[in-house]
């Protein structure tokens, strides 16, 4: 018989409604923006213009600040088992309808519909569940009833897990009683667009939750807006320097989730097959495009070539493909800008001297691809050991001790995550111990928990989202 | 000597260098897990989906293990075997048949020069719990009696005592008993529990000459598991790295439906590629699943999902 190859199962996008043209969300509707100015978003897998979006202006951000302001006097005063109620509801009807969700996700942003609909889209609800359980139990949290909102918090968030960070940052701040002004990513706006569908479904008080879509100018305007109490951001370490210098004169609250260059650490007494399956999903998850992805392989000498051969196997059986196959495993690069990234860092790393994998595939003709990549012969000093990829780029180091792979780990300015495998416990604690980062992960890789605390030390940022410290990032505590 | 598709393998592979491959084997249980619910995600539909359905038929042992067993019933079956589906054509016959050894020349003598074979368990299935002589002796009878191929089971009393050489040589001893014929060696890893003992088991059994190695004796509740498919597929592999010998896969025990079975075809897709398909290395052990097959490959034909009196007994 012939080659066995999986025929195209492609989840129908007959089941989003996509509008030509949107305008931002503010006080509970959805209004034509004041600056007239629209950019379009694309699908990455097929470089289909998609929708145009607003481009806010500061006029725009004015609106989205004074309605939230309006919003506050109301939400703050709303019962906390009130809020809980509207979390709940979103939770729900984010349930109920995220077939549509995920297939929005990965036709604006390029992940293949497995990861959306089996990792995003259950974490988003996840999360508005577990916020919601708090909103009416803050006083225990923390032993204390003197914890008080902000205010009027500027949420920014990035294009890699578009609604994912939309949870995140929205389900704490509206369960803590804070109102919000959400910025999402200029390449990635519909799913936040359709989220503030849900929240006039569910009747969410006007003000509560606004949303301004735009670019760089417009998360500026937003930062730089004196009505604002607070800045969660999460993206570029460059940008988050940036937000940090532009209120460091301003009596507001921050937190950041920036970049990673993680360590994926892997002793010669790890079960190498499922370590294996573990760099491959530390790394390419999401095309890479994840801030705490284990781009750096840190490999014990003695196990280098076993581990290199199995890793290239197993990278050969990934599928490239239409984010929208059942059967996709590495969907589309998210933009241009972030494939010609890739694509210069790749290649400097080739100049350096590092020595190249990527697997045999066919790429579609149209859209963004990359293949994935291993890179070994790879020296600490050289940038793809260095600089964060966010694309599908695994970078090979080795080590000789278990000291030395602490040391190559921490020796970056980055500290979001890593993982270490070893059968032997430990080995996993005493490394834990050691590493220089805000998630660590043992045999496993990208396992996540809305009860789990997430951030960075060093250049990573700081604050922490999810779990009960989570909390602390939308309240004020006085003792 | 094993010798199948003209692949030999000078066995067994000594002791010294089985124990060497037993020393590093190493298996996570979540990332075992992980992997097998990944790949059961995987959407196999129209083309492909007929495709994996002809496949599984081509490596059905169809099998019969019981007290009441008949010649009038291993009859019927090896004609089912034979001609799964009278009506249409395209439809393969199954790889086997698969019973025990005082059956056995009935069958073969209904199968005579056809593609199906006579698999037969032997070495007292499905405990093993006798001497030595007593499983050769039991494995002689079905050869004598024309068997193609000889499933047995490991000697699971001396795997869990710690006496891993004991389990190693019955298998040498069995599969010169064999000389040319098929040997499928049974882990059964339903009592073998953990995927550490599944993926030594493996080893062992491919060391001492298996050419399959199998999961099940289908006679216990936790028969066959994909995670367990997944493992052994492991050992399959490395196995084949070291000695160039690419053994196959018998999974068997509890899989009754085509959708089951399509997930282990992915399974074994993926790990171990493409030759793997093929009823030579690869086979499922079953009684029920053939039909749910059949019925999905005529629906998909004729878009009717048919009852089961459509088909004919087996």
């Amino acid at each position: 018989m012939d080659k066995w190859e999986y025929s195209e199962s492609i989840e129908s996008d007959s089941i989003v409604s996509i509008k030509s043209k949107y305008g931002h969300f503010i006080d509970g509707k959805f209004s034509t923006p004041n600056s007239k100015k629209y950019l379009k978003t694309v699908s990455p897998s097929t470089e289909e213009v998609l929708a145009s979006i607003s481009v806010g202006n500061k006029n725009d951000v004015d609106s989205a600040v004074n309605s939230a302001k309006e919003g506050f006097k109301i939400w703050s005063k709303t019962a906390p088992s009130e809020r809980a109620k509207y979390l709940y509801k979103l939770a729900r009807l984010i349930q109920e309808r995220s077939r549509e969700f995920a297939v929005l996700e990965s036709m604006d942003g390029g992940k293949p519909i497995k990861e959306s609909r089996d990792f995003d889209l259950p974490q988003v609800a996840a999360n508005f569940f577990y916020f919601a359980g708090w909103a009416d139990k803050l006083d225990i949290s923390w032993g204390t009833k003197e914890m008080k909102p902000y205010g009027v918090v500027g949420q920014i968030i990035p294009w890699n897990f578009p609604l994912l960070m939309l949870a995140w940052k929205v389900a704490p701040a509206l369960a803590t009683g804070n109102t919000v002004v959400l910025k999402p990513a200029e390449t990635t706006p519909l799913t936040a667009l359709l989220f503030a569908e849900l929240c006039e479904e569910v009747g969410l008080p006007k003000g509560v939750f606004n949303l301004v879509t735009g670019d760089g100018t417009t998360g500026s305007e937003l930062v730089n807006h004196e009505g604002i109490s607070k800045i969660a951001f999460t993206g570029s370490t460059s940008v988050g320097k940036y937000i940090q210098n532009a209120v460091g004169e301003r009596d507001i609250g921050l937190t950041l989730e920036l970049g990673g260059k993680a360590a994926n650490i892997v002793y010669n007494d790890a079960a190498l097959d499922q370590a294996v399956e573990g760099v491959v999903n530390g790394i390419f998850f999401n095309q890479g495009h994840v801030c705490c992805a284990g781009s750096r392989l840190l490999l014990q000498e003695d196990i280098h070539d076993e581990f290199i051969n199995k890793l290239e196997k197993r990278m050969q059986t990934l599928r490239v493909g239409n984010p929208l196959d059942k059967n996709t495993d590495i969907g589309a690069i998210n933009s241009k800008e972030q494939l010609d990234k890739i694509t210069s860092l790749v290649n400097e790393g080739v100049n350096d001297g590092g020595e190249l994998f990527q697997i045999e595939c066919e790429l579609p003709s149209e859209g963004y691809w990359y293949r994935p990549s291993l890179f070994t012969n790879v020296q600490p000093s050289y940038n793809i050991a260095r600089e964060e990829i966010f694309g599908p780029v695994l970078t090979t180091l080795t080590f000789r001790t278990p000291e030395e792979a602490v040391d190559i780990a921490n020796n970056t300015e980055y500290g979001l995550s890593a993982g270490v495998w070893t059968e032997k416990g430990s080995k996993i604690l005493w490394t834990a111990d050691r590493l220089d980062a805000g998630v660590i992960w043992a045999n496993t890789f990208n396992k996540f928990d809305p009860s789990s605390p997430f951030g960075g030390y060093k250049e990573s940022g700081f604050g922490r989202e999810g779990g009960r410290h989570g909390l602390l990032s939308y309240l004020k505590v006085r003792s | 000597m094993s010798n199948i598709n003209g692949q030999t393998l000078t066995s067994p592979f000594s002791w010294a260098s089985t124990i060497e491959l037993l020393d590093g084997v190493k298996v996570d249980e979540i990332g075992v897990k992980e992997r097998v619910s990944s790949l059961s995600t995987r959407s196999i539909k129209r083309e492909s989906k007929l495709q994996a359905l002809n496949y599984v038929v081509s490596m059905c042992d169809l099998t019969t293990l019981e007290g009441e067993d008949t010649e009038g019933k291993v009859l019927q079956m090896t004609a089912k075997a034979m001609r799964p589906d009278p009506t249409d054509d395209d439809v393969p016959s199954a790889a086997a048949v698969c019973v025990y050894p005082s059956l056995v020349s009935i069958a073969k003598e209904m199968t005579g020069d056809s593609n199906v074979k006579v698999a037969s368990v032997s070495s007292y299935f499905p405990s093993g719990q006798v001497p030595l002589e007593s499983k050769l002796l039991d494995t002689k009878y079905a050869i004598d009696e024309g068997a193609d191929e000889i499933d047995i089971v490991i000697n699971r009393k001396a795997f869990f005592e710690g006496d891993y050489r004991k389990v190693f040589d019955e298998i040498v001893a069995l599969k010169e008993a064999c000389k040319d014929k098929h040997l499928k060696t049974i882990l059964e890893v339903g009592e073998l529990r953990t995927y550490e003992n599944i993926k030594k088991a493996s080893l062992i059994s491919l060391a001492a000459g298996s050419d399959f190695i199998k999961t099940s004796t289908g006679k216990i509740p936790n028969g066959s598991s994909k995670e367990a498919c997944l493992v052994m597929s492991k050992a399959v592999y490395e196995f084949k790295e070291i000695t160039g010998f690419s053994a196959g896969i018998k999974v068997a025990g509890g899989i009754r439906n085509a959708k089951d079975a399509i997930r282990y075809l992915i399974i074994v897709k993926e790990e171990l590629g493409e030759d793997w398909l093929d009823a030579n290395y690869f086979r499922f052990g079953a009684s029920s699943l053939l039909d749910d097959v059949l019925k999905q490959i005529r629906k998909l034909r004729t878009n009717a999902y048919q009852s089961s009196y459509y088909f004919p007994r087996g």
